[in-house]
């Protein structure tokens, strides 16, 4: 097996998904398959071969620092899905 | 029906004036009401600001001020792009209520351009699938047999384009998820090169690979949408400067087009496990092509056996980063708790992503994880950079490079959804182009025993676009497989 159920609740944690005990066993099923797919990728050489992370080269693109665009603070809190006033509202996070 | 017209020959009664655009757009909002229940391809339909549209467009063919020819043609827009006061899904429960602000780049040129935006239209969840079967919101069927998957993931946008319901669609192809859907549904679809269109207001799964691509009736509409589509967006920072190409005159030749063109088919993506009407309809294509005065010789992409394990490490991990914003404090749906704010990320996401997406978020967590990086992210981006010296390395020698699309033609809807390495594999012949980066188009050329279509793919260079639709019309030009259409389906409904 390459990854164990407490892997993948470790995992879970990490990706701040909250899994059922049915979802974790299909989980460590599905992945440990795929896992074993990509394993494959071992029988090639790389030791000498740079990595791509971005097909097309660009430089870092540079523009004035002025808005560009209207504050239209209504159309950006519409999709709140809590809100008091110009602000989002959250749960409580400092005890 | 004017509907089943191309956008060219739309565009020219438009302009002569025997067909108005109200007229047109009204008759694609008939014909989605009439399929739309046996084909489920839109999720939102907007009659009130197509038909707007549609007057503005006949205001500026009246007057001669219309912008080109998509003026007054109806459209369908994949529902991970970003259109302002129009909700927009990526077919997932946790932006069910989701409203744009903005329009995407894509979505900006298109109404520049005089087109209708009819609705939104179905995909598989954050564009992560092959069949369609990961919408939220229900699978969309194949015209052409409404017990098949219309592919993945803009699965909407080419049964839109099928069924009659839009003349074009918009697609996004991370994986291959414009070109598998236009082959399943017997239309054209093209992923441009990486950085040709922005990505600018598009619903981000994997940002390395993510490209917008037309889906059209043929290859002329592809040339005159994609015109539309790509030029630089100071927006996007990976969006290039370089020039546009001259699309509409790439097409110009017809079948003259591909005398001296010097075509690689590689062996790699012929053998085991293809269906063989598949294999004997890109063989006739070559024979085709010959004839028309090309040259078509085998070559070699040696890595194409480790393109699907590559792809699904790094898109994951790309996926799993972008997708870190869906935690329920800005937009998008929020799940009641009693907990903290850990625990409202927790459930949120529980309850908002289906089971494909929370599969790609759970693995890309773990291949950046502590300790699994080198093994995994590290050496897929290496692997990478092999897969397109593969291609470098053809394409010393050759102008393009044709390939069947799939191993086989569209498949029954759950047939393979129990099994996801086995949906995953059906994406071979595609993603090594997005990892490349490359252009690349899909038409139609051929059926199978079961009159489903069969797509032909050719590959070109980066930048390639040209070349590519220049290819690409010879073929069509010399062959009628993009006039079939599928049996009508106005009084068809969904098997049970």
């Amino acid at each position: 097996m390459k990854i164990s159920v407490e892997q993948i609740r470790h995992v879970a944690l990490l990706a701040r998904l909250a899994l059922t005990p049915a979802e974790e066993e299909e989980l460590t099923t599905s992945l440990d398959q795929i896992l074993q797919h990509m394993d494959k990728l071992n029988q090639l050489d790389t030791s000498a071969v740079e990595p791509t992370a971005h097909i097309v080269a660009i430089d870092t693109p540079w523009r004035e620092d002025v808005v560009t665009n209207a504050p239209d603070t209504d159309a950006l809190l519409a999709n709140a899905p809590a809100r008091d006033d110009d602000l989002f509202l959250v749960p409580k996070i400092i005890d | 029906m004017p509907t089943d017209l191309t956008i060219a020959a739309a565009a020219e009664r438009l302009r002569r004036g025997d067909l108005t655009a109200v007229d047109l757009t009204q008759t694609a909002l008939d014909r989605i009401a009439a399929t739309d229940g046996a084909i489920h391809a839109f999720l939102t339909v907007t009659p009130d600001e197509a038909l707007a549209a549609a007057r503005a467009a006949d205001a500026a063919l009246a007057s001669g001020t219309a912008a080109g020819p998509l003026t007054g043609i109806p459209i369908a827009v994949k529902d991970v792009i970003a259109t302002a006061g129009i909700r927009t899904t990526a077919a997932s429960k946790i932006l069910a209520d989701f409203v744009p602000a903005y329009d995407a780049t894509v979505t900006r040129r298109l109404k520049d351009a005089g087109a209708v935006i009819v609705g939104k239209v179905n995909c598989d969840e954050f564009a992560m699938g092959s069949s369609n079967e990961n919408s939220a919101y229900g699978v969309t069927r194949n015209p052409w047999d409404l017990d098949r998957v219309p592919g993945g993931s803009s699965g909407g946008s080419a049964a839109a384009v099928a069924a009659g319901q839009a003349l074009a669609s918009l697609g996004t192809d991370t994986g291959g998820s414009i070109r598998l859907p236009a082959s399943y549904t017997g239309i054209v679809g093209m992923k441009p090169t990486y950085g040709r269109v922005s990505r600018f207001g598009v619903v981000a799964y994997a940002s390395s690979l993510d490209q917008v691509g037309p889906m059209t009736r043929d290859v002329t509409d592809c040339a005159l949408v994609l015109a539309t589509l790509a030029g630089h967006d100071p927006r996007d920072s990976t969006s290039v400067h370089r020039p546009v190409g001259d699309y509409a005159a790439a097409v110009a030749d017809g079948v003259a087009g591909a005398r001296g063109l010097r075509i690689a088919l590689p062996r790699e993506y012929f053998g085991e496990g293809m269906q063989p009407a598949v294999e004997q309809a890109v063989r006739t294509a070559a024979t085709t092509f010959r004839d028309a005065g090309a040259t078509v010789h085998d070559a070699s992409l040696p890595h194409t056996e480790h393109a699907v394990g590559t792809y699904y490490i790094l898109a994951t991990a790309e996926a799993s980063s972008n997708l870190a914003r869906y935690d329920g404090i800005r937009y998008g749906l929020r799940a009641p708790t009693d907990g903290g704010l850990l625990d409202l990320y927790r459930q949120t996401r529980a309850a908002g992503f289906g089971p494909e997406v929370k599969r790609r978020i759970m693995l890309g967590t773990y291949v950046l994880s502590s300790g699994y990086y080198d093994a995994y992210y590290l050496k897929a981006q290496k692997v990478r950079t092999l897969i397109r010296r593969d291609f470098e390395q053809v394409f010393a020698g050759s102008d393009v490079i044709m390939t069947p699309v799939a191993p086989t033609t569209a498949f029954r809807i759950g047939e393979k959804t129990a099994d996801p390495l086995q949906m995953y594999l059906s994406d071979v012949f595609m993603i090594s182009i997005n990892l490349a980066g490359l252009p690349a188009i899909v038409l139609p050329c051929g059926v199978d025993e079961h009159g489903m279509p069969i797509g032909l793919q050719i590959v070109g260079p980066p930048f390639g676009e040209e070349i590519v639709l220049r290819a690409a019309r010879a073929f069509e030009a010399a062959t009628k497989w993009h006039q079939l259409r599928p049996p009508d389906l106005a009084e068809r409904k969904p098997p049970n």
